[in-house]
């Protein structure tokens, strides 16, 4: 652990000067920053603290959206009344990660943010990682990779992208606010991420001194069916190995159109586009949808120890499809 | 009045664990106390080369850094108490010779813990690599035999088990393997050192605080009349707080130095590797039979691995040469060494990784047979140990069969795997045979009559979160003739009379006849005073005198009574001191637990996913002195069974022999949603044999047997063999 200064941000505009000084980091929640610092992963000079601000909001937006102000808790917004009657998927996402204690504290914006959980990078004791110490090689390529990415990997990372919200958002075409020095910019949740390839060091697109302050979803699809599948090592508190997201549109028992995302298996929130245009049309049988599930992985790079979740994850969306669908 | 032995009693230390008044190693202050850091190895084998400290040095608050340069030189290099295998081999900065990734290299003391830490942080070693032995396989190559497995000896062999499996219709032939696992026990580690002089307190959360005594003594090359440890509360052992480790030494060794009082608590970073884990086992079962289901021939190979520092053995064979009645057998204990930090006794060391082998090569084998695996277990049923022939002490695992199957509804269960399905899962029922030795050591208490009709009962004994204050009190309150809530049991200081480690489940065994015997030893002076000329029930004879509820009565006029506070009346206080150890009985006995764990495993056809709602343990464990922390203990070790059998594993990262899920968000236990329903039953037994009170021991009896009885359960779901742990769902994907 390094010492750091501590403040505390009383609005926006406070926040925003105090997080463009080199070596500042905005704290949520704390679940995650608190644990890189302890660990020495991260090394911020500067704490700022931005719990006070009023970005906490859920609300409607004018043409049937809804807004979830990055300060928003995980568990808040989980259990929102317009999140869980429009947006179920997002609300089962968010209760499928962590713990209750975790969640009260996790806010939007930590979420968004977490970082990867692969052991190369949280713990500062192994020399290799691109992530934390780039141009010092990845130990997973070689190493321990049951947990890691078969999707969106690179030769410099193959780490997971470990949030589950981030799987639900993808799958409802979510945007990003930012607030920065340049002012505010709105970026879509696909393109906020970022894929390893040569700068792993980058999770997202978000700029230095940037402020998340909120996350608004679209409409939602009147009519829809979704479900949020998670498999894991254990029934409750473990991260995903395979996950998906799915949103169905139906016409009795024939797709109209089908949103899918993948989670637990990419190095970002993975939208499966390839399955999403090959789903209109088919019917929710197994058959089908296995053939259009296998679309999802085709360019995956499975690892020594990770090749059963190339196969996990066409399972994941069957399942998710068929139970969406309320055929499982 | 009913007896209070044997009685639901809620814990003693209950309401002040709840309450946090309960202090624990890391709880206790001393005044001047500073805060000491450990620091690591991040290379697995080689030398130090170099030390950066002077960042570290400067760092506020930060008052010593003892790495190997200035580390004072012990006795024997540190080695003095080395004497396997509860004496380990530390690491007290002796030398730069790394052995492991995670090795302790140097403690960086604060004024704060916070500047500890941060001190800690900025402390650079530069290392002269050597190649490491990190592959097990590989290393499988020099497989070599330890000296002993555990009391054991390495191998053991009767008749001839080549010919016997030669004779066999049917056989099973593979090998089993389960993984390396670390303890992870609720408290971390902690050691608080104090000097006065040359007098060295410590308050330790440890198992043993006798052995600590003794280790810290010959370690520091001190007299243990010089050291006193103390131990009131353990947020769990299971084992890896049954011998002193490093960080111990090195906090008394930075308190010396520094002439003040120093705290060292181990991260829960620091708990895999420098205190020890269950190594990993590969066990080569072989078993042959007869057209009548009779076992020809068992064979049971482990090997193991252990840490190039010191040989540690999991005798994973030796429920194999109790278990079963056979003519022929053998089995063999081997080591391979690895760059890894020591291994050490985890609940059931032995049977744990032994049960899930053996029990899953005997399920194995009833398919082959086609016949019932209890009716299997049950024609090779053993009525005397099978090896020398003696006769168990007690034995009622027929009973437990009985029982189980009845109230698990086995007489449903199909005889072919496979064929229960509901909904997406696929449903299998499977059992195993458990089992544990019914150990004890010698031990020694002290009871205390006080003039207020209370008592004090005292044995440098342990309670690592099992009941011992509860049930010594319930011993000790029965003995008196006092009710409960006016006995105290006080344990966990090294200046009470001797007990042995709580380890083996033996602390009932070992420490309650010793209490017994102090109790009524000082009962027997108490009606001495109350017979006394002059004294309230003079002229009496002795053994008309009986105590109860806080009285001495006699038995012919029972309207003549005393009061216990009474009786003891001017003399202040009144002693009795009692000490218990085995005998003969023991060579002429086999004494082991037995019991039958049956298991409901419901693995999702698509995904793998592995769930058990439902666990039956049927024990035979001798008298359980209470049914509440009796069942605790059994209910605790079927979960850490079901952790073992799905999730548990430390993995190792092959490069550098670093632990990659050293945390408990990355190493999994079981969650409360993992756990169904638990249900445990004991079989009455009175044995005479084993101790005076007849418990035998029940902490690490129902960890055994889980493993194999849910890969046995997954078996008859899926069809699927799954012969490592543990069970993750990628193994069920097909
Ligand atoms: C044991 C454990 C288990 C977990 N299991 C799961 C799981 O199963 N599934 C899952 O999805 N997650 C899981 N998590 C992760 C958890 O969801 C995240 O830690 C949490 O969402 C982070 O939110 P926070 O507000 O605490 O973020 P913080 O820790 O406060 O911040 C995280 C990062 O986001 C940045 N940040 C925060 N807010 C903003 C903002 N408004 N604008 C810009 N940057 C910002 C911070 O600077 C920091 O870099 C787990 C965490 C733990 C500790």
């Amino acid at each position: 652990m390094h010492a750091f200064t501590y403040t505390r941000a009383a609005d926006v505009g406070g926040a925003l000067q105090a997080g463009a000084a080199q070596g500042s980091a905005y704290l949520g929640g704390g679940t995650n920053l608190l644990d890189l610092i302890k660990g020495d992963v991260a090394q911020p000079l500067r704490l700022v603290d931005i719990n006070r601000l009023p970005l906490a909001q859920i609300r409607e937006l004018p043409g049937g959206g809804l807004s979830i102000g990055a300060l928003a808790r995980n568990s808040d917004t989980a259990n929102h009344a317009l999140v869980r009657q429009r947006y179920p998927v997002l609300s089962e996402a968010l209760l499928s990660g962590a713990s209750p204690q975790l969640r009260n504290m996790a806010t939007i914006g930590g979420n968004l943010m977490q970082r990867t959980r692969c052991p190369y990078f949280t713990d500062v004791g192994f020399a290799m990682c691109n992530k934390r110490n780039p141009g010092s090689g990845c130990g997973a390529l070689q190493g321990r990779n049951r947990m890691h990415a078969v999707l969106g990997g690179s030769e410099q990372c193959v780490a997971v992208n470990p949030s589950d919200m981030n799987v639900a958002l993808a799958a409802l075409d979510a945007t990003v606010l930012l607030r920065g020095p340049q002012g505010e910019r709105r970026v879509a949740l696909a393109e906020f991420h970022r894929v390893p390839g040569n700068s792993p060091e980058l999770d997202t697109n978000l700029l230095p001194g940037e402020l998340i302050t909120a996350v608004e979803l679209p409409p939602a699809w009147p009519n829809a069916r979704s479900r949020y599948i998670k498999v894991r090592d254990r029934a409750s508190y473990a991260f995903a190995l395979a996950s998906a997201a799915v949103l169905l549109d139906l016409d009795g028992q024939t797709i109209r159109a089908a949103r899918v995302a993948l989670g637990g298996v990419a190095t970002k929130p993975w939208r499966a586009t390839a399955t999403e245009r090959a789903l209109p049309g088919r019917r929710l049988d197994e058959g089908s949808l296995r053939a259009a599930a296998a679309l999802a992985v085709r360019e995956a790079h499975p690892l020594r120890e990770n090749a059963f979740k190339v196969e996990l994850a066409q399972r994941a969306i069957v399942r998710a499809l068929r139970e969406a669908g309320g055929v499982a | 009045m009913n007896p209070i032995i044997g009685q639901a009693l809620d814990r003693a230390d209950g309401p002040a664990k709840v309450t946090g008044a309960a202090q624990y190693a890391g709880d206790f202050t001393a005044s001047g106390m500073a805060y000491a850091v450990l620091v690591q190895s991040t290379v697995a084998k080689g030398m130090i080369t170099g030390v950066v400290q002077e960042a570290a040095q400067r760092a506020p608050g930060v008052l010593h850094i003892m790495t190997h340069l200035n580390a004072p030189r012990l006795p024997q290099g540190g080695k003095a108490a080395f004497e396997p295998p509860a004496g380990r081999m530390l690491s007290l900065l002796q030398d730069g010779v790394i052995d492991y990734n995670g090795q302790p290299i140097a403690v960086v003391v604060a004024d704060t813990f916070q500047h500890a830490l941060a001190g800690a942080a900025q402390l650079r070693f530069s290392y002269e690599q050597q190649p490491a032995a990190l592959d097990f396989t590989a290393a499988k190559r020099s497989a070599y035999a330890p000296k002993k497995a555990g009391k054991e000896d390495a191998d053991v062999a009767w008749g001839d088990a080549g010919a016997g499996m030669g004779r066999a219709t049917e056989r099973i032939d593979h090998v089993y393997a389960t993984p390396m696992q670390t303890h992870n026990a609720m408290e971390p580690h902690a050691t608080l050192a104090v000097w006065q002089g040359d007098q060295l307190t410590i308050y330790d959360s440890t198992q043993g605080i006798a052995g600590a005594r003794k280790t810290m003594a010959k370690t520091l090359g001190l007299d243990p009349s010089q050291v006193r440890v103390i131990s009131p509360f353990v947020g769990g052992g299971f084992g890896s707080k049954g011998s002193v480790w490093s960080h111990v030494v090195l906090a008394a060794m930075a308190a010396r130095t520094l002439r003040r009082p120093v705290k060292l608590a181990l991260a829960r970073t620091q708990m895999f590797g420098p205190v020890g884990g269950r190594p990993r086992t590969e066990q080569h079962v072989a078993l042959g039979a007869g057209g009548d289901a009779r076992l020809t021939a068992v064979r049971h190979d482990v090997v193991s691995h252990t840490s190039v520092m010191e040989d540690f053995v999991e005798p994973s064979a030796t429920q194999t040469r109790m278990l079963y009645a056979t003519d022929n057998a053998a089995t063999t204990h081997r080591l391979v060494k690895l760059n890894v930090g020591v291994p050490t006794f985890q609940r059931a060391p032995g049977e744990a990784t032994g049960t899930f082998a053996l029990e899953s090569a005997m399920d194995e084998l009833s398919y082959a047979l086609n016949i019932d695996p209890i009716e299997l277990r049950l024609r090779n049923y053993a009525e005397k140990e099978p090896h020398e022939g003696k006769p168990f002490s007690s034995k009622s695992l027929r009973e437990c069969y009985r029982i189980g199957a009845e109230r698990f509804g086995w007489s449903r269960r199909p005889r072919q795997a496979g064929t229960l399905r509901e909904g997406n899962e696929l449903v299998g029922w499977g059992m195993a045979t458990a089992t544990y030795p019914a150990n004890r050591m010698p031990a020694s208490a002290s009871a205390k009559i006080l003039a207020d009709g209370t008592a004090v009962v005292r044995s440098a004994t342990q309670d690592i979160g099992t009941g011992t204050y509860t049930v010594m009190a319930q011993v000790a309150a029965e003995a008196l003739g006092l009710p409960m809530e006016r006995v105290r049991f006080e344990l966990g200081d090294s200046s009470m009379p001797d007990a042995p480690v709580s380890g083996g489940s033996m602390t009932v065994a070992s420490v309650s006849p010793a209490v017994q015997a102090a109790c009524l030893d000082a009962r027997a002076k108490l009606i001495e005073a109350a017979i006394a000329p002059g004294a309230p029930l003079a002229g009496a004879t002795r053994d008309d005198v009986t105590t109860g509820d806080g009285w001495l009565a006699l038995r012919s006029d029972p309207s003549r009574r005393v009061s216990f506070a009474r009786a003891v009346g001017g003399r202040g206080a009144i002693e009795g001191k009692g000490e218990a150890k085995p005998g003969k009985e023991r060579e002429q006995f086999s004494m082991h637990s037995f019991g039958a764990v049956f298991v409901e495993a419901r693995v999702d056809r698509d995904l793998g996913r592995i769930r058990i709602p439902r666990v039956l343990g049927v024990y035979g464990v001798g008298r359980r002195l209470n049914a509440k922390t009796a069942r605790s203990q059994l209910i605790g070790g079927i979960v850490w069974g079901i952790g073992m059998a799905l999730m548990e594993e430390t993995s190792l990262d092959p490069a550098s022999g670093r632990v990659v899920n050293a945390s408990l968000a990355d190493y999994h236990v079981p969650v409360n949603a993992d756990i169904g329903d638990i249900e445990v039953v004991f079989v009455d037994e009175d044995d005479p044999h084993v101790n005076p009170l007849g418990a035998k021991g029940i902490g690490e009896i129902g960890i055994t047997g889980v493993g194999a009885a849910v890969a046995n359960a997954a078996f008859h779901a899926t069809r699927k063999r799954v012969r490592d742990l543990p069970l993750t769902l990628d193994k069920f994907l097909v």
